[in-house]
């Protein structure tokens, strides 16, 4: 595997160099042209412009003449009590549902990692989720959750409405979102696993160290670089979950599951207010970044 | 018998992981009879296949799956065309500019949907391409296309570049070399970024959201979604029976990759 990727490009003539390079940086933007237009047109050109209208009175309807009005959106933001319930809904969601993904998935890694027998089945049944549409997940769970037709009552001897009840569904939408991204971060720690160097536990074994102590001094210092960058991603994903929770609650009851992006959807398309939206668009960004930075600025330094 | 605790862990996670699955399946093959019984079972005591023809009955479900297939073979087909060139670019040649697509690759996965979906939808609107499945498929292209990109310009750089070299040595133009020695080798990763967009297109709810607001234009997820209605338990069978169906697309596409995720795949793109 190494043998193939650190084989340095044969040297050229410079001569030829020289002469080709004009041809080729033409030829270069030739092939890239087709991808660039629908980029720029549809993404670049929006993210831009999406972040001038957090600045605007913009709303989402045809007669309407957009004026700028600076940071008015910015401080209508910060005295919004609405916005403060979602970004706080948003945090507990994004970080409890990374924290138990990477709990569980780091267990099942481990398990399937083992000689254990039937682990083929779970590691069948560890993709299946991820193979599924989300709607079709949400849908899915509504029917584990329906207080009627639903399953979980029964189980438990309940009588719950799960999905409306003000303090459960926030956690009932946790565990379809620990259930959802599990497979991703479960495949990913067990490629990392499979790559930490047998003759560590070797060596770890001569020295009598323990199954705990292996674990702990071997196979997580190993698996660092693999656990830093999936949980980042997972934290981003969370962070900016629609589909599943649309589908779930729609943001109900009450607003106790309405999620910073399910925030930002109502008020850029039931009520068009579309540069208030972008605004709350952009502070998810800068949340997402900040949060980003700080991770992977304490990882880096720790691993030092 | 040090191993009992493990298998019981082993065991818990199956649970987890497969009883919803069964209820979904449950649910589909249960009579409107045996839902709205009080006490719900968990094996159907009458097994029916008659929610799936009830569903293929549905004049809206239909529409909707077929919708849903042209919009995503249309996006998949123009994801890959548009994005070969480039990925072989990108691949090839080092410079800035593929140094910016690769991070554009990367921002576009942290950027929240709605900085972007806003400023579309509104673009979209004065170029009439909102209700209708052009305008989808454009978004749709736009948004797979970064990761396209990046599965493509990986299995370009997989493709060793003495190979073109020696066809070109063998008198073969550049063109020809790209076509006989390069095509071929690259068919499999063309396949499997076909398939990753196509599925891309068909899950894809919020897009599909905001843009289709007319029920004769909506794509499956949607249809899905409003299916059940104020009719309440009556409907859930069908709509289980639906959403199996939804899910066998994707099904598909994790059969065949299967093998690619438990071995090189993943590990390769982890290991940095």
């Amino acid at each position: 595997m190494t043998a193939t990727a650190t084989r340095p490009a044969p040297p050229r003539a410079p001569r030829a160099k020289r002469r080709g390079a004009s041809r080729q940086k033409r030829e270069m933007w030739l092939l890239m042209l087709p991808a660039m237009v629908p980029v720029l047109l549809f993404s670049v050109g929006p993210l831009l412009y999406g972040i001038g209208l957090a600045f605007t009175d913009a709303r989402n309807t045809r007669v309407h003449e957009t004026s700028f009005v600076g940071l008015e959106n910015f401080t209508r933001m910060l005295s919004d009590e609405q916005f403060w319930a979602s970004f706080q809904i948003g945090a507990i969601w994004s970080i409890s549902v990374t924290v138990l993904q990477f709990l569980a998935a780091l267990g099942l890694a481990l398990l399937l990692n083992m000689n254990l027998r039937f682990r083929s089945v779970a590691r069948v049944l560890a993709v299946v989720p991820w193979a599924m549409p989300p709607v079709v997940i949400g849908l899915m769970w509504k029917l584990v959750y329906h207080p009627d037709a639903g399953i979980l009552n029964d189980l438990l001897g309940t009588d719950i409405n799960w999905l409306a009840d003000f303090s459960l569904a926030l956690p009932a939408i946790i565990v379809v979102g620990v259930w959802t991204g599990m497979p991703q971060t479960t495949v990913v720690l067990l490629a990392g696993l499979q790559n930490v160097p047998k003759e560590l536990y070797e060596a770890g074994e001569v020295d009598g160290a323990g199954r705990w102590r292996r674990f702990w001094n071997i196979t997580l210092p190993q698996l660092r670089p693999v656990i830093v960058a999936i949980t980042s991603l997972d934290f981003v994903w969370n962070f900016n979950q629609f589909g599943l929770v649309y589908v779930l609650t729609q943001g109900g009851p009450g607003g106790r599951t309405r999620l910073p992006m399910l925030f930002a959807y109502e008020e850029a398309f039931r009520y068009r207010a579309a540069g208030y939206a972008s605004m709350l668009g952009l502070a998810m960004a800068i949340v997402v970044l900040a949060v980003l930075g700080l991770y992977l600025w304490r990882q880096m330094r720790e691993a030092k | 018998m040090r191993r009992v605790p493990l298998y019981a862990a082993l065991l818990a996670y199956v649970v987890f992981l497969a009883f919803p699955l069964l209820w979904l399946l449950s649910t589909a093959l249960k009579t409107p009879q045996e839902m709205a019984l009080t006490s719900p079972t968990w094996i159907p005591g009458e097994p029916t296949l008659a929610n799936f023809t009830d569903a293929f009955g549905e004049q809206d479900l239909v529409g909707a799956a077929l919708r849903s297939l042209v919009v995503a073979l249309a996006s998949s087909l123009l994801t890959v065309l548009i994005s070969l060139p480039a990925a072989y670019s990108m691949a090839r040649y080092r410079s800035l500019v593929s140094r910016i697509a690769i991070g554009w690759v990367l921002v576009s996965q942290v950027f929240p949907f709605i900085l972007i979906i806003i400023p579309l939808f509104l673009i979209m609107r004065d170029l009439e391409l909102v209700n209708t499945l052009p305008g989808l498929v454009a978004v749709h292209v736009t948004f797979t296309l970064p990761f396209a990109l990046w599965m493509l310009q990986g299995y370009v750089r997989a493709v060793p570049r003495e190979l073109e070299e020696a066809a070109s040595v063998d008198g073969a133009s550049r063109l020809r070399a790209i076509v006989s020695v390069v095509a071929p080798l690259l068919a499999p990763g063309v396949v499997a970024t076909l398939l990753f967009a196509f599925i891309s297109s068909w899950n894809e709810f919020m897009f599909a959201l905001v843009f289709l607001q007319d029920p004769d234009v909506m794509t499956l997820p949607l249809t899905l979604v409003r299916f059940t209605g104020p009719e309440g338990v009556a409907r859930l069978g069908p709509l289980a029976a639906a959403s199996l169906m939804a899910t066998i697309p994707s099904l598909i596409f994790f059969a065949i990759i299967q093998r690619r995720l438990k071995s090189g795949l993943m590990a390769g793109a982890v290991k940095g």
